[in-house]
């Protein structure tokens, strides 16, 4: 066994056993933070593969931004833990029909007869000088530009349409203008007025 | 550089285990002792002159007890905040609590192994080490937004929201900052953006990119939770944020992935705008060669700690954002001002403006 079997036997390891942690671990943060875990794993798998980008790109979107708005909601949850296991049984035989359906189709997709080691074969190693990101953007700019660009546009009706959903009441909502709160000047807001003390005897 | 080469060299003589991975594993671990010695080092003295610095700004002395002139103040602080009890919060979830400022300094630390100090002198030389640097600094924000749910305390929480999603919003804003600089550069490896800046002030990409570089700036100090943008903090308003329920040893850890993250900005604006180890005097005909024997890593300190100066001026000066101007300026000012920017760069590349391209 060289080095990198060992390491990556170790990262394989964790892989596994923080999945299985995440999904059975009982709080919500603990489970995103195990998933976390899992990412990164991943991401180092893939980092043996020489694919660095793709890995460095899986911490920077999931872990970096999507994870954290995971967490930001989760830790907002006020989660009743007996409400949840009062379904439990009730939800069970369904939960189980869907895994084995799942995993059912998972093996004949991704079992070994698709890409067992006889139909791909290990990939070559490259040298010291192989820019894996180089490589990723010459084919997404040049071969691929196109279907890149109807996936970026793809993404920017979703956020368009997410932003449109939130604002449909716009007349109705309160908002502070923030320019106007700076460029407020002292006479706008304060009224000085002169006025005649009246004397001892009320005049 | 010869020296080190023998050393390495002596290293896999001596240790030939597992055809020199773990040869290869110790050197890696010298280097970043090597780096993170010092690094804590200049964090210790960091705190020193941000309270001598604004100390004369607001016209007091500042520390002058501990030692000559003061000089051993950082060591007297970390003696006392070793020693100190560390003090758990009944309801708190102590894995989770503990685990939180290592989630904070890890990231602080690991970045710094792609920052290029001279020419070939990193700890690795990482093909995509920009994305490296926006990816686990990314992280970060894990042990401030877990600090706050783990102390299970109302203000924590409060600061911990504050973070989250000011840290999400502004490192748009940052990426989009360096996407400008990757345009000109040509690259994403922080050595080759470097190297790209040689010949002289005229070639820093401070000069095609000044507004990024100021947006940079400001992103960086929201990103490090310094004043003006300290709500995460915010003394007067939710009483020390995040950091209420930690003492002692916990909260140094915190600490010094702060000031960690900020001398690791200043290193970063100083990389991507100033031209990093390159002297300000390349070109110019009597003073380059008057300078020439200062290593590059002189220059590139040099200019960090004017940058580190920055962060402490700015904090004597401004007072606190309110937390909606801060999203407002994020979202609605810088974001379409780097977008903007991107175009311009877009077409300073199509008509190969000299001396950047």
């Amino acid at each position: 066994m060289n080095s990198e079997q060992i390491i990556f036997y170790i990262l394989s390891f964790w892989f596994v056993a923080s999945s299985l942690a995440m999904i059975f671990s009982r709080n919500a943060v603990k489970a995103v933070l195990f998933l976390v875990l899992a990412f990164f794993s991943a991401a180092s798998i893939w980092i043996l593969l020489e694919a660095e980008f793709l890995a460095i790109t899986l911490i920077l979107v999931y872990v970096g931004a999507v994870m954290v708005l995971f967490l930001f909601v989760i830790k907002m949850l006020n989660i009743d833990k007996s409400t949840l296991r009062a379904k439990f049984t009730g939800y069970l035989s369904l939960g189980l029909i869907v895994a084995a359906i799942i995993v059912a189709e998972m093996s004949l997709v991704l079992g070994t007869n698709q890409f067992g080691l006889d139909v791909f074969s290990s990939p070559a190693r490259h040298g010291a000088d192989y820019s894996n990101i180089t490589v990723l953007a010459m084919q997404l700019y040049t071969t691929y530009v196109y279907p890149f660009e109807l996936a970026a546009v793809l993404l920017l009706i979703a956020i368009i349409a997410a932003i449109t959903l939130v604002h449909r009441n716009e007349t109705s909502r309160k908002k502070q203008s923030i320019s106007e709160q700076v460029n407020v000047q002292a006479k706008d807001r304060v009224r000085l007025v002169s006025i005649t003390l009246p004397n001892k005897e009320g005049k | 550089m010869e020296l080190w080469q023998a050393f390495v060299q002596m290293v896999h003589t001596l240790i030939p285990w597992l055809d020199g991975t773990v040869a290869n594993i110790l050197i890696i671990l010298i280097k970043a002792i090597v780096l993170v010695m010092p690094l804590m080092l200049v964090v210790a003295y960091f705190t020193y002159a941000e309270r001598k610095v604004i100390g004369y700004m607001q016209l007091r002395i500042g520390p002058n007890r501990v030692g000559p002139k003061g000089w051993l103040q950082p060591i007297a602080d970390a003696l006392k905040l070793m020693t100190k009890e560390i003090i758990f919060p009944t309801k708190a979830n102590i894995y989770l609590f503990l685990l939180a400022p290592v989630l904070a300094i890890t990231p602080a630390i690991a970045v710094w192994a792609v920052i290029p100090f001279d020419e070939g002198i990193y700890v690795t030389n990482l093909d995509i080490s920009l994305l490296y640097v926006l990816a686990i600094g990314s992280i970060g924000v894990y042990g401030i937004i877990l600090a706050g749910w783990a102390s299970n305390s109302k203000y924590p929480l409060l600061g911990a929201l504050r973070s989250a999603s000011l840290l999400v919003s502004y490192e748009i804003v940052i990426g989009f900052a360096l996407v400008t600089v990757v345009m000109i550069a040509g690259s994403v490896n922080l050595n080759t953006i470097v190297q790209a800046q040689q010949g002289g002030i005229a070639h820093w990409y401070f000069i095609p990119l000044f507004p990024m570089m100021i947006i940079f700036f400001i992103s960086a100090l929201v990103e490090t939770n310094r004043a003006p943008f300290d709500v995460v903090e915010g003394e007067s308003e939710i009483v020390g944020g995040t950091h209420i329920e930690y003492s002692g040893m916990t909260f140094a850890v915190f600490f010094l992935a702060e000031y960690a993250n900020m001398i690791l900005m200043a290193t970063l604006a100083v990389v991507m705008f100033f031209g990093g180890w390159h002297s300000p005097f390349e070109g110019i005909p009597y003073l380059q060669a008057v300078f020439a024997w200062v290593p590059g890593i002189i220059w590139l300190l040099a200019k960090t700690s004017f940058f580190m100066f920055l962060y402490l001026w700015v904090r004597a000066t401004f007072p606190r954002f309110r937390y909606d101007q801060i999203m407002h300026l994020s979202w609605k000012v810088f974001l379409p001002i780097t977008i903007i920017w991107i175009f311009v760069v877009a077409l300073m590349t199509q008509f190969q403006l000299a001396p950047w391209f």
